[in-house]
């Protein structure tokens, strides 16, 4: 059997740098007047079917110091287990949950999404995975974007027979990527991202 | 299956080549050294949740948001500078062109400051210069947008290091795992082969790949040089069938 192969060498990556913020979020760093809003920073338009909950996540180094010029996008299913995505190439839609967020860093390093618990979607090996939140971190001294997923203490059933999860082969490293949950009038799902050191987080070559 | 999903998005991606982006732990580039994880990349294919991703409409687009010399403008005055068109296409690697994709882009101004609060260069800002514009491919992939030629500036890594121009790129695609920030180099540059983040990267031909041309043939005539910058995304080994998801 042939085995297809690349035509082109996919362009290679560089760092966002410490002023990604004038591309990704200009709002945030006061270049105003140009779009109206932070591309990213609302995902709920509307009502929407199931659990509102924050997602909220630190982003530390491997000297335990805060990444305050960090970035990170996160892309999820909705409640029923679907990807719908911001909206249509040629449509004026504006759907009630985009599935996709951006958030700047703020100096503690920490970041806040407003979205909502995601339902199950199906694995690779035909199974459901466990519900998780995909995340994208950009920053300074990071060359290449880290990829890694979000998931929730209080689905330990589902966790436990998590595709992604079960490739994580020290078991104490899975813990590394179960955000903790902390009750309130909205949930919140608090995650620690640890880049490097004695609680370095799993990252994936997905 | 319901939802938005482009054709062929869950086509399986090919695997990234990680000796061609640069590594992580790159000591020339100090930043990286707290900032590079020291285990391995768990290797997974990438599942549903990466080979979709967000899209966006060209509705989402404000008329300036591809002209850098206007669109922070207070009062309808030009930004200073080495006018530009910068231009190119978006393709994945097995050349097809990405269409409908965002493309957001962020540089500094003729003098090489950032319009940021944490940049503290003595390079004046220019008051017509915001930095940051976005676009979205048309239906052969294309992007094009006007600005002005960012000044080089210098930065603290070791005692005297200096940026090369460059103009930073952000490309959604349409999966989540293609997607990429990179930067923009101009054509003949010297500085390019002094800089430690281009350094990060390993293969000269990688590098070569950063490095936009100058393209006589699309400047506008007594207005604006331009400049080309093609983009390339990960590819996917095959387009997806309602009875085959997994692709090939």
């Amino acid at each position: 059997m042939l085995h297809p192969t690349p035509i082109l060498k996919e362009t290679p990556s560089q760092t966002a740098g410490p002023y990604v913020h004038i591309g990704m979020t200009p709002n945030f760093c006061d270049i105003t007047g140009v779009i109206d809003t932070d591309l990213g920073k609302t995902m709920l338009n509307g009502a929407i079917e199931g659990e509102r909950i924050d997602i909220v996540l630190r982003l530390i180094d491997g000297a335990g110091v805060p990444l305050s010029d960090g970035v990170v996008e996160i892309w999820q299913a909705d409640a029923s287990g679907n990807f719908l995505g911001p909206t249509t190439p040629d449509s004026n839609s504006a759907p009630a949950f985009t599935g996709w967020g951006r958030q700047p860093a703020n100096e503690t390093g920490e970041l806040r999404f407003e979205t909502i618990k995601p339902g199950r979607v199906p694995g690779p090996d035909g199974k459901l995975m466990a519900p998780h939140v995909a995340l994208w971190i950009v920053a300074r001294g990071i060359n290449i974007g880290l990829q890694t997923r979000l998931y929730f203490a209080d689905e330990v059933e589902a966790n436990t027979g998590d595709f992604v999860l079960n490739k994580i082969m020290d078991k104490r490293r899975r813990e590394t990527l179960i955000a903790r949950r902390e009750d309130g009038p909205v949930p919140r799902y608090v995650l620690d991202i640890h880049l490097q050191g004695e609680k370095e987080t799993v990252f994936f070559d997905m | 299956m319901s939802g938005i999903i482009l054709p062929g998005a869950d086509g399986v991606l090919f695997q990234r080549d990680r000796d061609w982006h640069p590594k992580a732990d790159t000591p020339g580039y100090k930043s990286t050294t707290f900032r590079a994880p020291k285990h391995s990349l768990l290797a997974l294919g990438p599942t549903k949740s990466e080979l979709t991703g967000p899209t966006f409409g060209h509705e989402k687009l404000g008329t300036l948001d591809n002209d850098l010399i206007r669109n922070f403008s207070q009062d309808g005055t030009d930004a200073i500078g080495q006018r530009l068109v910068v231009y190119g296409q978006v393709l994945d690697e097995n050349a097809r062109p990405v269409p409908n994709t965002l493309v957001e882009y962020w540089q500094a101004n003729a003098g090489g400051r950032y319009r940021h609060k944490k940049e503290g260069y003595l390079a004046a800002l220019d008051p017509n210069f915001g930095g940051f514009g976005r676009s979205i491919t048309d239906e052969n992939g294309f992007y094009h947008f006007r600005t002005i030629k960012p000044g080089a500036y210098p930065w603290p890594n070791t005692g005297n290091d200096w940026r090369p121009a460059h103009i930073h790129f952000s490309v959604f695609g349409h999966a989540f795992a293609q997607r990429l920030i990179t930067q923009m180099y101009f054509e003949g540059d010297p500085m390019i082969w002094q800089c430690p983040i281009v350094g990060t990267i390993p293969d000269k031909s990688a590098i070569d790949q950063l490095i936009a041309r100058l393209d006589r043939h699309n400047t506008t005539p007594m207005d604006a040089l331009a400049y080309r910058f093609d983009i390339v995304l990960r590819g996917r080994r095959s387009t997806m069938f309602e009875n085959k998801l997994e692709g090939n």
